[in-house]
């Protein structure tokens, strides 16, 4: 009796956050590929088959496919030893370095792509390489993107792992590179499978970057789908692509579950160790990858503080205006306001939905229902942000769902870019809570209620806040959904940066350069803010 | 007990969430049910709208309208997405379609009829096959832009017509956004279009052999790889706006540093258009009045870069100096255009792309 009540309250539950994907996810997909699937009033199955057939099809895919591993490889060689650094040792400025390396995931594609072509073009510093317009400068962006995404999934995890095991195998005269390899590493798989999972995703929908890096000569299907749909409104091809690209995401998924089963590890708070010799090696790797992350950063900073020979601030003095020949509708300091309100709105909503969907995947048992339901959560990653936004417009269209015009529309549709984030967040840590100590304290009379407060919350409040301030900065910078969403006259802050730089004039290009930099330090602010508060109540606990 | 305590709290989570769905659905279908309502005016543009509010404040106070402008992308992204909506028509007026896509919105039966008065010098750039449904508001020529100074700090001659880019001397000079993924991008190949017929394909991959660089956006050309813009880059030939010169007047100077090549230059025209199925199609049909008046018209060239159709309103000091628009500028038949426009570039891709 009390299990089936436990199983109706876990479906209530869960109907929450499946009746927000189902209706800002689900349908609006569904009706965008209906549309190819029938289009003239005549379900046409065969005309679908028959793209899949086309030889460039399969070279889009092939990009795609290799791309994207590339993308994914290169940013975990690049964010495991980043993330020990920062996350299990203890040094001066580390806080500000973990800020600082969440700020390539939230920079506009378009800006990156213009401070990275500034670096790599013939005329630029690195120009002499030769890797402007190559497949090389486009896995080098990817990574560039998702280093952070590495870094802070793992990290977080890491974080949170008993050292004990790995001291009691170096006690027992394991080398290094033995705890390593039979401690350490199995111990994080569930992490780095998370971080792996989400930043494959994210490297094989990525849009932007491929257009700016690849030089129109790389496309992969989400550029594919993009321009099948908005240009050449080829509704059929782009359909096939969509389904094509769904199946293969959900097989990848079905296979990220199954390596991610871990054993269970207990955790301990205690103050982490200083740095000794023995880390140089991947102090150094760090520092690698900080001064990788770091240029294209710099090269934007360099810009914001020039416009055309003269070097100085007024390009941060015009941001309180609306440009040269007016070129935007409101200041760019009002667009910051804005991006702060809609990003509260959106960490808001992806922290709740996250942490239900969360938990719910993260209890003991429960078998095939819980991994389908943390796979579903993922599928948004993998869908072409063009066939979600287009479905938008083709399905809510109609009272009484007509959201188009609704002003929660961009921050709900950014809550559900962050929402998949906050589960890998979130989701691995739970799910290393061993379940005795759950039985132990329900055995000494603790409620459901008591037991999610003192076993469950302890274990991952470091993690829900880290979510909660990723969520924040993913809405900061988020721009495809909001550009395809937002209303004019209250534009976000990467959407104005989007204007600004393309339009003329010396002026617009430095606000747009001073624009960037304004939106990085904001989200480098506010993960400093959250590291406080994490930092703030370790004494507490 | 304590499970009825958590089935409640999911109650109220549950309940919290219908209720911003409702709140959704009430703000969304406020708009549906303002079918009587004449004073608000939904218009659809491109992403380059930036008209000034005390402009569109001055049609409030003159019609009693309240407009709120929505962008959708550009040119082939909004026309696309009126498409795929005229079921249920996004707004009740559009502006920004462009004649590259025009003959696509016709066609589709995306727009209502609506004969507009228009200035004189208008009449010749109305979109023919669609002229009872859009009406040009302005233009804007797409041409090859050379930096003058580098070429003179080179001892150089620039180039002056298409046949140049082609030149050995001009080689690894040039750089262009690229026809499927920019308006001014696919105002160039409808340029060599117009200007080889048939031998199109063969001056590209002249283009493509003699180094010509594609980009994928405006600004990445510009202001990364064009010797004037922003980022100071190493090609001092891009395709760009007739408009632009009259920017990189230096701050102290007299004299834009660059210039277009007025033979090179494909014309855009602009058009407004009431969609089919609005709500208040009056009161589209009366903005559109107000956008061939005086004030919008004047307004143009300062806020969105291009030329009024009304000749008769002057044109900004430097622009009349600087940034004249070409005389004979470059065309293609809609029709063909229309029949033909997915095969052309899907053939330019294959050039380029390879």
């Amino acid at each position: 009796m009390a299990r089936h009540r436990h199983a109706v309250a876990t479906a209530l539950l869960a109907a929450l956050p499946l009746a927000a994907l189902a209706l800002f996810f689900v349908y609006p997909v569904a009706g965008m590929v209906g549309r190819g699937f029938v289009p003239d009033g005549r379900f046409e199955p065969g005309a679908v088959l028959e793209v899949l057939t086309r030889p460039r099809v399969h070279r889009v895919l092939w990009f795609t496919l290799w791309s994207a591993t590339a993308g994914t490889l290169l940013s975990l060689v690049l964010g495991l030893p980043t993330a020990y650094a920062l996350h299990r040792l203890r040094f001066p400025g580390r806080d500000l370095l973990r800020a600082v390396v969440v700020v390539p995931f939230v920079l506009p594609t378009v800006v990156v792509g213009v401070a990275f072509r500034q670096l790599i073009a013939s005329s630029g510093p690195l120009g002499g390489l030769g890797l402007d317009g190559s497949a090389v400068a486009i896995v080098a962006a990817l990574a560039f993107f998702n280093v952070s995404v590495v870094v802070r999934t793992v990290g977080t995890f890491w974080e949170s792992m008993d050292p004990r095991r790995e001291e009691a195998a170096a006690a027992l005269g394991a080398t290094p590179w033995q705890v390593l390899r039979t401690v350490t590493l199995p111990a994080l798989r569930p992490g780095v499978v998370s971080a792996a999972s989400v930043v494959f995703l994210f490297c094989s929908t990525a849009f932007g970057v491929v257009l700016t890096m690849g030089g129109l000569r790389y496309a992969n299907v989400e550029t594919e789908i993009y321009l099948l749909t908005t240009q050449e409104l080829d509704l059929t091809a782009a359909a096939a692509l969509s389904v094509l690209q769904l199946l293969v995401v959900t097989g990848l998924l079905v296979l990220a579950a199954r390596v991610r089963r871990s054993p269970p590890t207990a955790r301990t708070a205690r103050p982490l160790p200083r740095p000794r010799w023995t880390h140089a090696p991947v102090l150094l790797w760090t520092a690698l990858t900080l001064v990788l992350l770091l240029a294209p950063l710099a090269s934007l900073v360099a810009a914001s503080l020039r416009r055309g020979e003269d070097w100085g601030l007024q390009n941060y003095r015009a941001l309180a205006t609306t440009g040269a020949d007016n070129a935007l509708l409101v200041p760019v300091t009002e667009a910051l306001v804005t991006s702060l309100e809609i990003a509260l709105v959106a960490a808001s909503l992806a922290l709740l939905l996250g942490t239900v969907v969360a938990y719910l995947v993260s209890r003991p048992g429960g078998g095939r229902p819980r991994q389908l339901l943390d796979g579903v959560f993922m599928l948004p990653l993998g869908v072409s942000a063009v066939t979600v936004g287009f479905g938008f417009l083709v399905t809510l269209d109609r009272p009484p769902l007509d959201l188009r015009s609704s002003a929660l529309l961009v921050p709900v549709a950014q809550a559900m870019v962050a929402l998949p984030l906050v589960v890998r967040t979130v989701a691995p840590v739970l799910r290393s809570v061993d379940d005795r100590q759950r039985q132990a304290a329900a055995s000494l009379g603790a409620g459901p209620l008591r037991v999610l407060a003192t076993v469950d919350v302890p274990a991952a409040w470091r993690a829900l806040l880290a979510a909660a301030g990723f969520g924040f900065a993913v809405s900061l910078g988020e721009f495809g959904a909001t550009s395809f969403l937002a209303r004019d006259d209250d534009p976000t802050l990467p959407v104005v940066i989007y204007r600004l730089i393309g339009r003329p004039g010396a002026e617009n290009f430095g606000m747009a350069m001073a624009a960037s930099v304004v939106l990085a330090a904001t989200t480098t602010a506010v993960m400093l803010a959250v590291q406080r508060l994490r930092g703030g109540s370790v004494g507490v606990l | 007990m304590r499970i009825r305590v958590r089935s409640l709290s999911t109650l109220l989570t549950v309940g919290a969430l219908t209720a911003t769905l409702a709140a959704c659905g009430s703000s969304g279908s406020s708009d549906a049910g303002a079918t009587e309502d004449r004073t608000t005016l939904t218009v659809v543009t491109h992403d380059s709208w930036a008209v000034p509010d005390d402009v569109l404040a001055a049609f409030t106070e003159q019609s009693g309208i309240t407009v709120k402008v929505q962008p959708q992308g550009d040119a082939g992204q909004l026309t696309n997405k009126l498409v795929l909506t005229k079921d249920s028509p996004l707004a009740d007026g559009v502006y920004g379609i462009d004649n590259t896509f025009g003959s696509r919105a016709v066609d589709e039966g995306v727009l209502a009829a609506y004969d507009a008065d228009l200035p004189a010098s208008a009449e010749q750039l109305r979109l023919p096959g669609g002229e009872d449904r859009l009406t040009p508001v302005d233009y804007s020529d797409v041409c090859v832009n050379v930096d003058d100074s580098w070429f003179e700090k080179e001892g150089k001659q620039p180039p002056t017509d298409l046949d140049d880019l082609t030149d050995p001397a001009y080689e690894g000079l040039f750089v262009t956004p690229g026809a499927t993924t920019s308006s001014p991008g696919l105002a160039f190949l409808l340029a060599t279009v117009a200007a080889k017929g048939a031998d199109w394909p063969d001056y590209w991959q002249a283009l493509v052999d003699n180094g010509a660089k594609v980009t994928s956006g405006w600004s990445d050309a510009y202001e990364v790889d064009f010797t004037a813009g922003g980022g100071g880059g190493d090609r001092p030939i891009v395709l760009s706006y007739s408009s632009s010169p009259p920017f990189t007047v230096p701050e102290g100077g007299t004299e834009p540093t660059t210039s277009a090549l007025l033979d090179t230059c494909f014309r855009q025209v602009e058009y407004a258009g009431v969609l089919a199925g609005a709500e208040n199609p009056e009161g589209m049909q009366e903005f559109i009045d107000f956008m061939l008046g005086r004030e919008f018209q004047q307004a143009l060239p300062d806020t969105m870069y291009v030329y009024p159709v009304d000749a008769d309103v002057a044109l900004p000091e430097a622009w009349a100096e600087f940034a004249p628009a070409a005389e004979e500028p470059l065309a293609v038949e809609p029709a063909d255009l229309d029949a033909n426009r997915e095969k052309w570039l899907r053939e330019w891709r294959d050039i380029v792309t390879q």
